[in-house]
């Protein structure tokens, strides 16, 4: 069975780890290693934005763990990419890592309240989406469809956990 | 239009940008290419070459503005969006003037440039769908989802063929479980609308202030906790279409409230006064009879008239069971994709038990059913037993949820091998430290 190092870096929720390994079984048919990485965060953070360059996330998650088929790494940093104000995470597209960032998945970052299960969801549904492009899956049309492509959290909200059979098709 | 079909060209004299933004699009499936300077873009620029070009306005040797001058004179049809640093902002807006579609700040609001690339696309499309031939309609128009051949359905399919193209408000009445929602992604998807979201919100689903805020946004500190702006789903719905499921249920006051946006097509986000314009279709369901309601005073009637423009009734499932086989068959060859396992037969016996069920759930009791089918039935086959309303009315607890399946089938499986713990586990598939623990579990006992 193909594994997955799963990377916690500064990730608090981690009581859920255990959901997200049997959907990485399920859906990618992955085993998953944990890892708490002890990483040099000041080659990845921005003072300026006050934020984490997840391109450089993923170069290192790469550096490190290239032995495994897959590297996701989770986070509750904010990410960015320098042309974009945020990013929900980044993948190699047909490549090996992903990284997604929890923070603006939780609905307290909306002024909402606490809600594990709605936040659990975002997080399973980013995890789908950024590893579906590790197996070479572009955004899908599909409005249903996880690897539909969404740009705020109503959009991820909007969108299921599943691939859509044309995506599923492709993973396989 | 289909993403893989759009040309866009990135120029920009920072290689971040550029990888950036080419690594963005190329998941959405577009054609990237990037150019590090204007004279590269001009060098063999053509008509048609690309669709849309995201152009940095300062860059070293050719402005942004200075190349959006000679590729509009080469090629018009090129549409050009301007990227800029909040300085330059004045340059911008003489960048519109100048025939750029649009300009965006670095850095980019991801949202905001993906909303500008689909608004770019849909003017692109809408030009060369009127120069494409038509295709004949019956191509045109796809209903994911939606099965049935029975001349109610067909009804339905033509209902949708007529109003989809239009512009008109719809209402979709029918017992829940009958697709409703599924009648109105068909609606906005067949629609010119369809390069835009469709935006459901379930009214029945909030309580009044929730929905409030659900679809009208709040502004940063609205109430305590509201420490960002978020957009509401009217506001998400701009371009596209707004699907409000159990219209019946939505309160007095914000029948008003909609009302008022249904009229002036404007709108402020709780706690705000910037006021907001939008464009959207409407489409809303329900499954209460709203003509009841209004009479009794519950349900606006300047509201219903506003909502009632066109009306698709959908048609129970037991009024049409000619189409339970066709559905049946469709939800198992889902499930069985789904759960990875070959499709299983339906027995004449169950079929003939599905054919006279009286469905009050409707098609998604059916898929319900089949679902569970799907998981308790042994190849090659569903038979009788493997369906939920037989195993209910052998028992006294009724429940409907798959647990209750499965404990059901596992105590079954238990008495008929007498409790031998490794023939049931085996006879189940599973191993036997997973059928001690749902023994424990259900508290399963030896009768
Ligand atoms: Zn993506
Ligand atoms: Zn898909």
């Amino acid at each position: 069975m193909p594994k997955a190092a799963v990377l916690l870096i500064n990730f608090n929720a981690t009581s859920l780890i255990p959901i997200i390994e049997k959907k990485l079984y399920q859906n990618f048919n992955l085993q998953m290693h944990q890892f708490i990485p002890n990483i040099d965060l000041t080659e990845i953070y921005s003072e300026v934005r006050d934020q984490y360059y997840s391109t450089k996330l993923l170069e290192y998650s790469l550096k490190y763990y290239n032995d495994y088929d897959k590297i996701l790494s989770l986070t509750d940093f904010d990410l960015f990419v320098p042309v974009l104000t945020f990013v929900f995470g980044e993948a190699q597209l047909n490549g090996k890592a992903a990284v997604v960032s929890a923070h603006r998945l939780y609905p307290e970052f909306y002024g909402l309240p606490q809600n594990e299960e709605l936040f659990l969801s975002r997080l399973i549904k980013e995890i789908n989406h950024e590893l579906g492009h590790t197996y070479g899956l572009r955004h899908c049309q599909n409005f249903e469809c996880v690897m539909h492509s969404s740009s705020n959290v109503d959009e991820i909200d909007i969108k299921s956990e599943n691939f859509c059979d044309r995506c599923k098709e492709k993973i396989i | 239009m289909n993403n893989s079909d759009v040309k866009i060209l990135i120029v920009d004299d920072e290689q971040i940008v550029r990888d950036s933004l080419t690594h963005w699009f190329e998941e959405d499936g577009y054609q990237v290419s990037s150019a590090a300077d204007a004279f590269d873009v001009l060098y063999n620029l053509e008509p048609g070459k690309y669709d849309i070009m995201l152009v940095d306005i300062k860059m070293p040797k050719m402005s942004g503005l200075e190349l959006l001058e000679k590729v509009k004179e080469i090629d018009p049809e090129c549409i050009v969006i301007i990227i800029t640093a909040y300085a330059s902002v004045p340059s911008a807006v003489q960048a519109l003037k100048n025939g750029a579609f649009d300009y965006v700040t670095k850095p980019i609001d991801p949202d905001e440039l993906s909303h500008l690339i689909k608004n770019a696309i849909k003017q692109k499309s809408l030009k060369k769908e009127n120069i494409a031939m038509k295709t004949s309609i019956d191509e045109m128009f796809s209903f994911e989802g939606l099965i049935g051949e029975s001349p109610e359905m067909k009804k339905v399919f033509e209902l949708i063929k007529i109003v989809a193209p239009q512009d008109t408000t719809v209402m979709i009445r029918g017992e829940s479980g009958t697709g409703k929602e599924l009648i109105a992604r068909a609606i906005h998807m067949n629609s010119p609308r369809r390069y835009y979201p469709i935006i459901p919100v379930n009214c029945g689903a909030f309580t009044e202030t929730l929905l409030e805020s659900e679809l009208f946004g709040h502004e940063k500190g609205a109430f305590t906790g509201a420490q960002y702006r978020r957009k509401g789903k009217i506001e998400m719905a701009n371009g596209g279409t707004l699907f409000l499921d159990e219209v019946g249920s939505v309160s007095p006051k914000m029948q008003v409230e909609l009302l008022r946006v249904l009229e002036t097509k404007q709108f402020t986000r709780v706690g705000g006064n910037e006021i907001v314009k939008v464009d959207f279709r409407l489409i809303s369901a329900t499954n209460e009879n709203l003509e009841k309601l209004v009479e009794e005073g519950k349900f606006r009637e300047d509201l219903y008239y506003r909502l009632n423009v066109f009306t698709i009734y959908v048609p129970p499932l037991r009024e049409r069971r000619s189409d339970i086989p066709i559905l049946a068959n469709y939800f198992v060859q889902k499930f069985a994709r789904q759960m990875n396992k070959p499709p299983l037969k339906i027995s004449d016996e169950a079929m003939e038990i599905l054919l006279n069920h009286h469905w009050p759930g409707n098609v998604r009791e059916l898929e319900n059913a089949i679902e569970r089918a799907m998981v308790v039935g042994k190849p090659p086959e569903i038979k009788p037993s493997d369906l939920p309303f037989l195993i209910e009315k052998n028992n006294i607890t009724i429940s409907d949820s798959l647990e209750a399946v499965e404990k059901n089938h596992i105590q079954k499986v238990l008495n008929k091998y007498e409790w031998n713990i490794s023939k049931a586990a085996a006879a189940l598939e599973i191993d036997r430290v997973t059928l001690y623990n749902k023994i424990k579990k259900y508290g399963l006992k030896k009768n």
